[in-house]
């Protein structure tokens, strides 16, 4: 057995990018926001993928979105749903649109967890959060 | 419209014919998920009177058919293995009627087995999947934490206030049904609103008294021709409509979070039957979260978007309500092993066939089943009745 001191804290799941989202996630290790915009029907959307969702166009573009947006809905988390969110809980999880038009699974920083704080609706700013040397998360704190 | 009227000609088409759990539901750490598979696919071929020789379709979801086969030791000419969540089962039957209609098979068996307390593998989600890259790493993993961004919605559209009475409303109901079904988890254990209020949060806004259960478990359906299910031994239930579907799969993908895919099935269920929301003699909806409950009365008609609080108010949900739903205790408080779909199935066709002893819905002749499955994700709805 090894001592406490010496056990490494479970890690929350690493993102395995794939070569559709290679892009996006080298965007965010620059502090950028890249998402995707069909030129067919002119419709932004996300996760990034080389077909549109709204009309199938094969004819998609990058674009480099402001990361300006708002809470569309959020929960609180106090149960850590994986070992690597024992040290974490409470904390919360949340479903921001951004000001482009596409909505992102994220977590809200820099507020205290609790409902009273936090408001569907209210505005929020990007918050670059380095997770390994390859990997940066895009989350959002209140604007 | 062609689509629905080739429906309408196989409405009540096949019969379920046998239903049954595995030997034992709750905690059960000595027996493994296919266990449980052979357990209630050897007690719902008694149920119907037949051997397992008898069957030759196959439908499983959780597992591909070909590892629950070779397990039982059978070798069928249609399989499916159709696997979007806790709906699945659900859609199954329509599979089910489908196929036995246009020939593939004449017995149909389903069956379900999952240890979802004490399963000795774990398999992590498919680190290929966008939810792996988008979701998980920011903690948004998991049925409770994705149904709650949903409700959040809900509450926001609609008052938290009056949305959170109506969430003590279904716990509450819920578990007096359980109370009287000897198979219920929560069998012996009452709730209280207080209960429901004081509980600790899981997910905010879900107490954990919202979040369905997490037992040991497994069920099988057997579904067979209407020629055939004459021959059967107890009262075949006719599959009357069907529709099954899905929107989304990741919760921030849903389209619009107050609306799952049972705005679409369960019209097309009920009008395939010829029957409208007046005519249920029971309702089982999938109660993964007291939640999932009020936003899939809406969805399938029963109310108007946001007045589910109105519609279960005063215990109307209960034993001796005038609207009763999850007669077995539901996900909430008789089973829930993962993907509960098949156990609604279980309890529609005892109901149906008037065998629930102190929870027996008076008169039952017709049931609405819907499954949720996913994070919202799929739905399929069947509407039931004796012959
Ligand atoms: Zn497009």
């Amino acid at each position: 057995m090894t001592g406490k001191a010496t056990t490494p804290a479970p890690m929350t799941p690493v993102p395995v990018p794939q070569p559709e989202s290679d892009r996006y996630w080298e965007g965010l290790r620059r502090s950028e926001i890249w998402v995707r915009r069909c030129e067919g029907c002119g419709k932004p959307y996300f996760y990034p993928r080389d077909i549109c969702p709204h009309c199938a166009s094969a004819k998609t573009q990058w674009f480099r979105a402001s990361g300006r947006g708002v809470i569309h809905t959020y929960a609180i988390v106090h149960r850590a749903p994986h070992p690597g969110f024992g040290d974490k809980v409470p904390y919360v999880v949340a479903i921001v649109e951004l000001e482009e038009g596409v909505r992102v699974p994220t977590n809200i920083v820099g507020v205290e967890p609790e409902p009273t704080k936090i408001k569907i609706g209210s505005r929020v700013v990007p918050v670059f959060e380095k997770l390994t040397d390859t990997i940066t998360l895009l989350k959002f704190k209140p604007a | 419209m062609p689509v629905e009227s080739s429906l309408a000609r196989i409405s009540g088409k096949a019969s379920i014919v046998g239903v049954a759990e595995s030997d034992e539901i709750g905690k059960v750490p000595n027996k493994s998920p296919l266990q449980h598979h052979a357990e209630a696919a050897r007690n719902a071929l008694e149920d119907a009177g037949l051997k397992l020789s008898d069957v030759d379709g196959f439908l499983t979801a959780g597992y591909n058919g070909y590892d629950v086969a070779e397990y039982l030791g059978i070798q069928p000419r249609y399989t499916d293995s159709t696997s979007v969540g806790g709906s699945s089962f659900v859609i199954h039957l329509a599979h089910a009627l489908a196929a036995i209609n246009a020939g593939y098979c004449e017995v149909a068996l389903i069956t379900h087995g999952q240890a979802g307390r004490s399963d000795r593998a774990r398999p992590g989600p498919n680190p290929g999947l966008p939810a792996a890259q988008y979701e998980s790493p920011h903690g948004i993993m998991g049925p409770p934490i994705t149904y709650a961004l949903a409700c959040n919605r809900y509450l926001h559209q609609y008052g938290e206030d009056r949305t959170r009475q109506a969430m003590a409303e279904i716990a509450v109901s819920t578990r007096k049904w359980a109370n009287l079904n000897p198979k219920a988890y929560m069998q012996a254990e009452k709730m209280t609103f207080d209960d429901y209020h004081d509980s600790r949060w899981i997910a905010w806004p879900f107490h954990l008294l919202d979040c369905c259960l997490v037992t040991d478990a497994g069920a099988a359906i057997v579904v067979t021709s209407a020629s055939r299910a004459r021959d059967t031994k107890k009262n075949p239930i006719r599959i009357l409509g069907v529709g099954e579907g899905h929107d989304h799969s990741m919760i921030s993908q849903m389209p619009d979070l107050t609306s799952a895919f049972g705005r679409n099935t369960g019209p097309q269920a009920m009008k395939m039957a010829g029957v409208g929301h007046g005519d249920f003699d029971l309702t089982m909806i999938y109660d993964s979260f007291t939640y999932t409950v009020l936003v899939t009365l809406e969805n399938l008609g029963f109310c108007k978007p946001g007045e589910a609080a109105d519609f279960v108010a005063g215990q109307r949900t209960a034993p001796g309500g005038n609207f009763p739903l999850n007669t077995s205790g539901g996900g909430l408080s008789y089973t829930h092993p993962g993907m509960y779909g098949i156990f609604l199935i279980v309890e529609a066709v005892r109901q149906l066939r008037n065998e629930c002893g102190d929870r027996q819905v008076a008169d039952c002749r017709l049931a609405l089943v819907h499954g949720t499955g996913g994070s919202l994700s799929s739905t399929g709805t069947t509407v039931l009745g004796r012959a």
